[in-house]
């Protein structure tokens, strides 16, 4: 590690964003479950009531429906609230308020009311948790106009996407993979802001490109070391934002590899994969050296049991089993 | 009627049935506008429960917040929302008040902080908890009031909303437009306790039941409700027991209710009572009842001129305002 280079887990970075958002703008505020006494249940805001008071840091009854709406009407009302909510399964007793009020109002007023709200949430399997609780659910999220959805799978972009959505007139979800919580990596020191429109490659390749987001993203950047010790040159593209998709951004990458690989934690049917597929079927068919190939969960409820669940979910020797494919056929 | 300090006399007596009469006379030519197809989609009038709106909206500063459901074309008249603007949206037109995206159920006016508009029942009440809580962190003294239908109160977003508002005593006035049917169903069917007032001390929240057919009941008890939140005592719940003289919407056949039902409730009329009221006060001078419903429907044909005369949103805006560039100030 380098002098000029800091080196923070995932978890501490969602904190420092909450905490500078609050220090930067008094119009700030979190509300959720457990957020405050607790700390928040992946001891996101740990501290935080401490040290910004319970207004600031605002610990809200299970009523998922009445906290989420109150952030819209906050919203509207001139605050910038962060609404958290514990996971992406939870938000489904919220669905009303996301899907029929904050994705609708500013075009069903005729742009009379924005809703700046920012609603932060956990998301996917792989702590055991089981059916109810480790869904990745965010597709579903990025099928709704009106909701910007982002999905950060690296440090830089958990420490500074919340201060990006925040300063977006409209509603944003931001999905924390649980597994990303306990990541560590360096804060490039020079870096102060991120954009919340492209997708971003994380590693150039030019034999097949994988398209992933999210707790898939360090999943599939192992599949391309192992690739590149096949002497496959793997291009991994962290979509980071599933709504609106950075459609060019894939799509060049894709006619440049002609090959591509997709993997989301999500089910296959009817899916964001499926959206991603259809796209670069409509951009670059004739670019198209081999099908395009996905990795997704299996479609089942995700099962407590260790070996059930890693079985569901996308791994590393199936990403590089499905890009061998492409890369050289039998 | 007792006055409680309100001052009932002639000049806002006769306003208040002016703003009852301008609601019904316009409800009565939406119907006829939709029977001729110039309003379409779903239509949800407000005859017979006129003296709510009326009656709550009398105590309303500008500052203040106003969440209404579907069924809400009175609440935006009393509101203040201009009537022209609101039959142009009906009608579809980049003149209504939304620019013809909301129509019947989706009015909406920033300008007098009227909210819509909500056709998902129950859920402007966690907005109104939320409109209060920005507006009491930011040190304003507004009231957010909701107006909702009983059959909201079958919801859980009811409950949650209650509970929220009152755990953080935030200055909302839930307005319980207890009609009796929520579509089809009735209260008795539908809940196990059917005084809904009752329900608020589960949350510790002040409530009473009004006559929603008497508007000067509804205006002194709205009043005092007000009067107790911005003394900041939290919020409070008015049930306004009242009945809709129409059917649901426009497909509704009304299978689930007698005829002599809807008579009886019709004797009722907080119209022709306020009317009956003055009459017998000897108030009524230079027949003013006649000349407000002539103002009612001059201001009436007015709005239908202004629609029928409105454009449509040029196709190429479709798209526009699905995401803001810049939150409306």
């Amino acid at each position: 590690m380098s002098a000029t280079t800091l080196s923070m887990t995932y978890r501490e970075a969602c904190k420092q964003a909450i905490r500078a958002a609050c220090a930067a703008d008094p119009r700030v505020f979190l509300m959720g479950e457990d957020v405050g006494a607790y700390g928040g249940c992946y001891a996101v805001s740990k501290g935080l009531l401490d040290e910004l008071g319970g207004e600031r840091i605002r610990d809200t009854p299970l009523s998922e429906s009445a906290f989420v709406g109150a952030g819209i009407g906050a919203a509207i009302a001139g605050m910038r609230p962060i609404v958290e909510i514990m996971t992406v399964n939870f938000s489904l007793l919220a669905l009303d308020q996301i899907v029929n009020n904050a994705a609708t109002l500013a075009h069903m007023s005729g742009g009379q009311f924005a809703v700046p709200l920012v609603i932060r949430m956990a998301t996917g399997a792989g702590r055991q948790l089981a059916a109810q609780h480790s869904h990745s659910l965010e597709g579903w999220y990025a099928h709704i106009p009106g909701l910007r959805i982002l999905a950060p799978a690296t440090v830089e972009d958990a420490r500074f996407m919340l201060a990006a959505a925040l300063a977006d007139p409209n509603p944003v979800l931001i999905f924390e993979h649980v597994m990303l919580y306990n990541m560590e990596q360096e804060l490039d020191p020079t870096i102060t802001a991120v954009d919340i429109d492209r997708a971003r490659i994380r590693r150039a390749g030019s034999d097949v490109t994988l398209l992933t987001y999210g707790g898939s993203l360090p999943k599939t950047l192992a599949a391309a070391d192992l690739l590149a010790a096949d002497g496959i040159a793997a291009e991994v593209i962290d979509l980071r934002v599933l709504r609106p998709l950075d459609r060019a951004t894939i799509a060049q990458s894709v006619a440049r590899t002609r090959r591509c690989v997709i993997v989301d934690e999500g089910w296959k049917t009817g899916s964001l994969s499926a959206e991603i597929c259809a796209s670069l079927v409509e951009a670059v068919f004739y670019d198209l050296d081999a099908p395009i190939a996905r990795v997704c969960s299996a479609e089942v409820p995700i099962p407590y049991a260790a070996h059930l669940e890693q079985a569901a979910l996308p791994q590393t020797e199936r990403i590089v089993a499905r890009a061998r494919e492409l890369v050289r056929p039998q | 009627m007792s006055a409680d300090k309100l001052h009932l006399d002639h000049a806002h007596l006769f306003h208040l049935l002016g703003e009852m009469l301008r609601i019904r006379v316009f409800e009565r030519k939406c119907a006829e506008m939709y029977q001729r197809e110039h309003i379409r989609g779903f239509l949800h009038l407000y005859d017979g429960e006129e003296a709510i709106a009326v009656g709550v909206m009398q105590n309303l500063n500008d500052a203040d917040a106003v969440i209404a459901t579907y069924r809400e074309h009175g609440q935006a008249l009393a509101r203040g929302v201009p009537m022209d603007r609101i039959m142009a949206e009906l009608y579809g037109k980049l003149e209504g008040c939304c620019r013809g995206r909301g129509g019947s159920m989706h009015l909406f006016d920033r300008a007098r902080r009227f909210l819509g508009g909500n056709a998902i029942v129950g859920g402007g009440l966690p907005l109104a908890v939320g409109t209060a809580l920005g507006d009491k962190m930011q040190g304003r003294d507004a009231v957010s009031v909701c107006f909702f239908g009983e059959g909201a109160v079958d919801e859980g977003e009811f409950h949650e909303s209650l509970n929220l508002a009152a755990l953080w005593k935030l200055p909302v006035l839930f307005v319980c437009e207890n009609n009796r049917y929520s579509m089809g169903m009735a209260l008795e069917r539908a809940e196990a306790v059917t005084n809904i007032a009752t329900k608020a001390a589960g949350y510790g929240i002040a409530a009473e039941q009004v006559d929603g057919m008497d508007v000067v009941a509804v205006e002194i008890a709205a009043r005092r409700a007000l009067a107790s939140i911005r003394a900041g005592n939290g919020p409070y719940l008015l049930e306004c027991d009242g009945y809709r003289f129409r059917a649901h919407s426009m497909f509704d056949a009304q299978l689930y209710r007698d005829k002599a039902e809807v008579e009886a409730w019709k004797q009722k009329d907080p119209i022709r009572r306020l009317e009956q009221w003055l009459e017998a006060s000897k108030m009524n001078f230079d027949d003013e009842f006649a000349r407000l419903e002539a103002a009612a429907e001059a201001e009436v044909a007015a709005a239908v001129a202004f629609a029928e005369a409105g454009t449509l949103e040029p196709l190429e805006e479709l798209e526009r305002f699905v995401t803001m560039d810049a939150v409306p100030t």
